[in-house]
This record gives structure tokens, C-alpha cells and sequence, in this order.
């Protein structure tokens, strides 16, 4: 799936779009895990700044295939192929 | 907030697989599908997100009517998503072809921060590259300046020049009955007026309006840009704190911004400034100590500097309905990085205030547009007399050009802090603390003066009394005042001579109130 950032791509080495294949697992992809996942293995410095805790730092908007998050359902939302999640800050500062 | 189900018939769109989604229809049109949610559970679809975020602007405009048609207005860009934001909704504005088209002109100033935020001249470049892309597609004039730019202001910027009569309710409808009127007479065929003046404008507009730095292209200014590059940076260098230096950065921000207005003939400006960020900024105020001017900070209109006034058409919208609305219809942004990029969480206190904000509002969806509706409750008062001096009219304060606020009276919360800063000064001078010291303003530090030897601390005790203050805090965490540029230095030494010429002569002055029986 593809995963373009606004304004936070300083923490992911200054790459807008990443498309990622995510690597087969039992459970079902949901976003709670994709953000897991991105902590681990995209995110190059200060994870705070995009993560907190279990979900993305307030502030940071989540739109799946261009639609608000929360119509879909938020940490839960089970991924589909070719899925476009999209993260925009609208913080200040990163 | 809706959750996540099963299957939901009927739900997609055409180039849509079938998503799981909420049941619930967009409010506004009950047919198609959501995509966002506003507010608390709001859902919109796309074609009415669109609406109702253009009807806003609009409205925004038209009830505060505060732009005349034919006004010239300078938009404020900073290639952030607020900003472009509000240039997008400038552009379908003025490009609608029914009678309620928007009717004012245009142009679009940029200012170039990258000496204080650290980047390479590479990298301001290339922003530079981007933003002109924009800019130029936009169609209007538009100018170029870089912060270096303050250093040769002039100090009447600091100076509030004369308020250009409003004008009460009826004369905006003439003036719209008579622009309408005069439009229809030059027309016939022909583009309006308003655009044509633009394209004229845009074809003897040169590419850089940069008065004084070329800096970044012609050799020979190359030079010059870089000493103000040079002194830029001590200057921002010389401020120990964060929270002090995103002040600064603002009122030099402002400054130019002004003068850029002032030079080209501008009478209004526009801010990006979103619901988000004010109430922000609300709350970031009233912890600077800039409480007395909040209904300036962040109302509709600013009209501190009075023949320019400073209008926030974008201020009801959050930030989330910005970021989706870009988003969605394609708004070019250009990111650069601020100056607080990456800092820690608690390095000033304005990171401290988003972050409580934001986190607040995460689990209380109203909250921020319950503090902006507080905020929007506020409203400038009419200027009261100054009691210290006896002027008929308020004192401004040297940098923010808001009304002074530090009449130090009895029981107020000035006077303590000042009594208690007095009290834990380590080097109490052996001289008597009460009585007025060596400084005309001498509300301020009383035993400054004598402390030390250093001529820092002389300027700054004159220097103090002139601000209000928030502005007094930012220049406390300052610790190199020369490096301040010198318009500002040169419009406080005008100042105080003036005080302390009005001090000398005060007995001679007839008073016109009461205030003190004892004069002549």
C-alpha cells in the first residue's frame, strides 16, 4: 500500500510516499498494527513526534483512501490491498 | 464517533470498491457517502465539504465586511496549508462570473525565514523555487522578502499612522452599488476592471521584490545579504529562550509584512490564521502576559497600526477541515521547516500550549472551538487615558504597537511582580529602592540602574518602559540588545528623548484634566 506524509517526511528520511508491501501474518492487518510496524521500520528518529501510545500523536489526521479515519472506523480499520493511507500533521514543528 | 461494522449496503461510490463505512449518509445531502467528520459528528460528503467550506470564506468576508471593493489586499503567504488555503479560496473568489464574485485586488508577499530556522542558502533556494511556482500560477502580483529585509526598515513602522475613517454600515453597500455601477459603464467585452489591472500589474512586475538584498542572486548585493544574514542570526542567537525567539520572529514578521503593505499601497492584510491556531495563540497569550491585547491577537480585525488593518478571513476554520480541503482539491503547499521543528515538547511555551491543546481536543472534540468562541467574546475597548504621564491618549507599546498595559497601580498584579523581583534581586543597591530612578519611564526595575557597570544594563532599563508587557518579557531573554535592528533602537531613543523632554517641561504644559490640581 502506498503511505504519502505532509510535513512529518523530516522523520521519515524527507520520503514523501513510501509503498510498502507488508509482510504476511496470521492476524489481519489493521491500522493498530500498521503503525506498529511503521514505528519499526520506517520511522527514523523521534517516534514520539508521529506515535503515542497506541495510536498517532493528536493532531496527526489519518485519511484511508481518502476518507476521514474515524468513518472507517479508526485503530480498527482491517487494511485491503492497494489501500492509500494518507497522514497530514497539523501541528506546528514536525 | 462511529465504530467499524460489518458490510453496509449501498454505501459506495462508482470508482469505489465497496469499503466498509459508516451507515450514516453525508448530513448535508443525504445521499452520498462521508468522507470526514467536522466538528462532532458532522459527516459531509465531498461535493458539500466543498461548499460549505467556500460558502464560509465567503461569508467570513461578507459579514464582517470589512474589505471594500477595488481595496488592494496583501495576502500573507507562508506556503503552509492555512495560507494556501486562503489563497485558493482568493483565486475561486475572484473568478466567479455571477454578481457576487469577490472584488477586491490581490497581491500575495512571502517572507523567507530560512536564515533563522538554519537552513543553507540551498535550501532557502529551492523553498524559493517552490513557492514562486505557486505564486506565479496564481496569477497575481506578488513579492518576495526575506527577514534580513528588517534591518532596513524604516522606524515609522513603528509609528501608528492615522486611521483611514471606516465608514459606518450603509457606505459599504454604496460603495459596492457604485463600484457594480462603474464596472458595467467600462465594460462591454472587456476583462473587468480589477483583472486587468492585475495582469498589468503582474507584466511590470519584476520576478524578486527584495529592496535592499538581492541576496540570493545578483553578486554585488550578495555580499550585503549575507552580512544581514550575519546579523540576523546573532540577532536570534542572542535570545536565550525559545518561547522568546518565536515572539520575535513574529513582530519582525510582522514588521515587514507592514512595511511590504505600507510600500505598495495595500490597505488590508490577510492572515492564514485558522480557528486551531488562535486558540492557540489565545492561550499561548495569555501565558506571555499579553492578555490586554488578546482581541487584536486574534480577532477578525487588527487595526493596530492604523492606516493598515490586519483581517484573519480563515479564522472559523480548524485545521482539520484545512488539511482535508488541500487534500482533497489539490492545494499546492510548500513545507518548511519552522523554528520549532523537531524541539522537544516542552522547549517553549507555545509547543507546551499546542500539545495540551491538541491532546485535549482528542478526547473533547469541542474544545477548541469552545475557547475560540470565548475568544471571539472579546473586543478592543476605546483607549483610556494614561494616568502616568497625563497623555490624552494610550501609550503604544514599541514593538506589538498595542496599547501599554503596564501602569503600575496599586494592588495590581504588575506591582507584585515587580516588588517581588525587586526583593529577590541579589545586589540591592545601597541607595534608597523607593524613589524614582535615573529612568524617565522608572516604573520599571528601580535598582537596574545602579547594579552594574555594563551599559547593557542602562539601555535596557530605558529600553524596558517602552514596552508592554509581553514584549518586556521577550526582550528580558534577550541578551544582546544591540543586535536588535536599528529601526527599533533608533524609534526607542526617539522615544524616551521625548519623555524626557515632556518630563522637563511638564510643569510649564497646560493640563486639560484634572488629574493633577497642583499644576499650572
Amino acid at each position: 500500500f502506498e503511505a504519502p506524509l505532509c510535513g512529518a517526511e523530516l522523520l521519515f528520511d524527507g520520503i514523501k510516499k513510501h509503498q510498502v508491501t507488508l509482510p504476511c501474518q496470521p492476524e489481519p492487518w489493521d491500522i493498530r498494527n500498521l503503525l506498529k510496524w511503521i514505528k519499526q521500520n520506517l520511522l527514523k528518529e523521534r517516534p514520539e513526534l508521529f506515535i503515542q501510545g497506541d495510536t498517532v500523536r493528536p493532531g496527526i489526521l489519518v485519511l484511508i483512501n481518502d476518507a476521514d479515519w474515524e468513518l472507517m472506523g479508526e485503530l480498527d480499520y482491517k487494511l485491503q490491498d492497494q489501500d492509500n493511507v494518507v497522514f497530514i500533521s497539523t501541528l506546528h514543528g514536525g | 464517533m462511529c465504530q467499524a461494522q460489518e458490510e453496509y449496503g449501498g454505501c459506495d461510490q462508482p470508482q469505489r470498491r465497496p469499503r466498509v463505512s459508516c451507515a450514516q449518509k453525508c448530513m448535508k445531502c443525504k445521499e452520498a457517502s462521508p468522507v470526514l467528520v467536522i466538528r462532532v459528528g458532522d459527516a459531509f460528503c465531498k461535493a458539500c465539504f466543498r461548499e460549505y467550506f467556500v460558502h464560509k470564506f465567503r461569508a467570513m468576508l461578507g459579514k464582517n465586511r470589512a474589505i471594500y471593493p477595488g481595496e488592494k489586499v496583501l495576502l500573507a503567504l507562508s506556503g503552509g496549508p492555512a495560507s494556501s488555503s486562503m489563497l485558493r479560496q482568493v483565486q475561486e473568489g475572484l473568478s466567479r462570473e455571477i454578481a457576487k464574485k469577490l472584488r477586491f485586488i490581490p497581491g500575495i508577499i512571502y517572507v523567507d525565514e530560512g536564515a533563522v530556522c538554519g537552513q543553507s542558502l540551498a535550501e532557502r533556494e529551492e523553498t524559493l523555487l517552490q513557492m514562486e511556482t505557486i505564486l506565479q500560477a496564481s496569477g497575481f502580483p506578488y513579492h518576495l522578502a526575506h527577514l534580513e529585509e528588517v534591518f532596513d526598515l524604516p522606524s515609522s513602522i513603528l509609528q501608528r499612522a492615522p486611521h483611514s475613517p471606516a465608514g459606518p454600515e450603509n457606505s459599504y453597500k454604496e460603495a459596492v452599488e457604485g463600484f457594480i455601477c462603474q464596472q458595467r459603464r467600462e465594460e462591454g467585452g472587456s476583462p473587468s476592471l480589477p483583472e486587468r489591472r492585475i495582469q498589468e500589474k503582474l507584466a511590470e512586475l519584476s520576478m524578486r521584490e527584495a529592496p535592499g538584498t538581492e541576496g540570493l542572486a545578483a553578486p554585488g548585493a550578495r555580499l550585503l545579504g549575507a552580512v544581514r544574514t550575519e546579523q540576523l542570526v546573532q540577532l536570534f542567537g542572542s535570545v536565550k529562550t525559545l518561547t522568546a525567539k518565536e515572539e520575535l520572529l513574529q513582530t519582525l514578521r510582522n514588521h515587514l509584512i507592514l512595511h511590504t503593505a505600507r510600500a505598495q499601497g495595500y490597505s488590508k492584510v490577510m492572515m492564514g490564521d485558522s480557528c486551531t491556531r488562535l486558540a492557540v495563540k489565545l492561550l499561548t497569550n495569555l501565558s506571555l502576559g499579553r492578555g490586554a491585547s488578546l482581541a487584536v491577537d486574534t480577532g477578525f480585525s487588527d487595526d493596530r497600526h492604523g492606516d493598515v488593518v490586519v483581517v484573519r478571513p480563515m479564522r472559523e476554520y480548524s485545521a482539520k477541515e484545512i488539511a482535508f480541503y488541500n487534500h482533497l482539491f489539490g492545494v499546492p503547499t510548500v513545507f518548511t521547516p519552522a523554528l520549532d521543528t523537531k524541539a522537544l515538547e516542552k522547549a517553549s511555551i507555545h509547543r507546551v500550549i499546542e500539545r495540551f491543546l491538541f491532546g485535549l481536543q482528542a478526547e473533547f472534540p469541542s474544545t477548541v472551538s469552545t475557547v475560540y468562541r470565548t475568544g471571539e467574546k472579546l473586543s478592543t475597548a476605546p483607549g483610556d487615558a494614561d494616568p502616568a504621564t497625563g497623555a490624552a491618549e494610550p501609550q503604544h507599546c514599541l514593538l506589538c504597537l498595542c496599547a501599554l498595559d503596564t501602569n503600575v497601580e496599586d494592588g495590581s498584579a504588575l506591582q507584585a511582580i515587580l516588588v517581588s523581583e525587586q526583593l529577590s534581586q541579589q545586589r540591592l543597591p545601597a541607595a534608597s529602592p523607593a524613589g524614582r530612578g535615573c529612568c524617565p519611564g522608572a516604573e520599571e526595575q528601580r535598582g537596574c540602574c545602579m547594579n552594574t557597570t555594563a551599559p547593557g544594563a542602562d539601555a535596557r532599563a530605558d529600553f524596558l518602559p517602552l514596552l508592554c508587557y509581553g514584549c518586556r518579557l521577550t526582550i528580558k531573554d534577550t541578551t544582546c540588545l544591540e543586535s536588535l535592528p536599528l529601526y527599533v533602537r533608533s524609534e526607542a531613543e526617539r522615544r524616551k528623548c521625548r519623555a524626557a523632554m515632556k518630563l522637563e517641561i511638564q510643569e510649564f504644559l497646560l493640563e486639560d484634566e484634572a488629574v493633577n490640581p497642583g499644576e499650572s
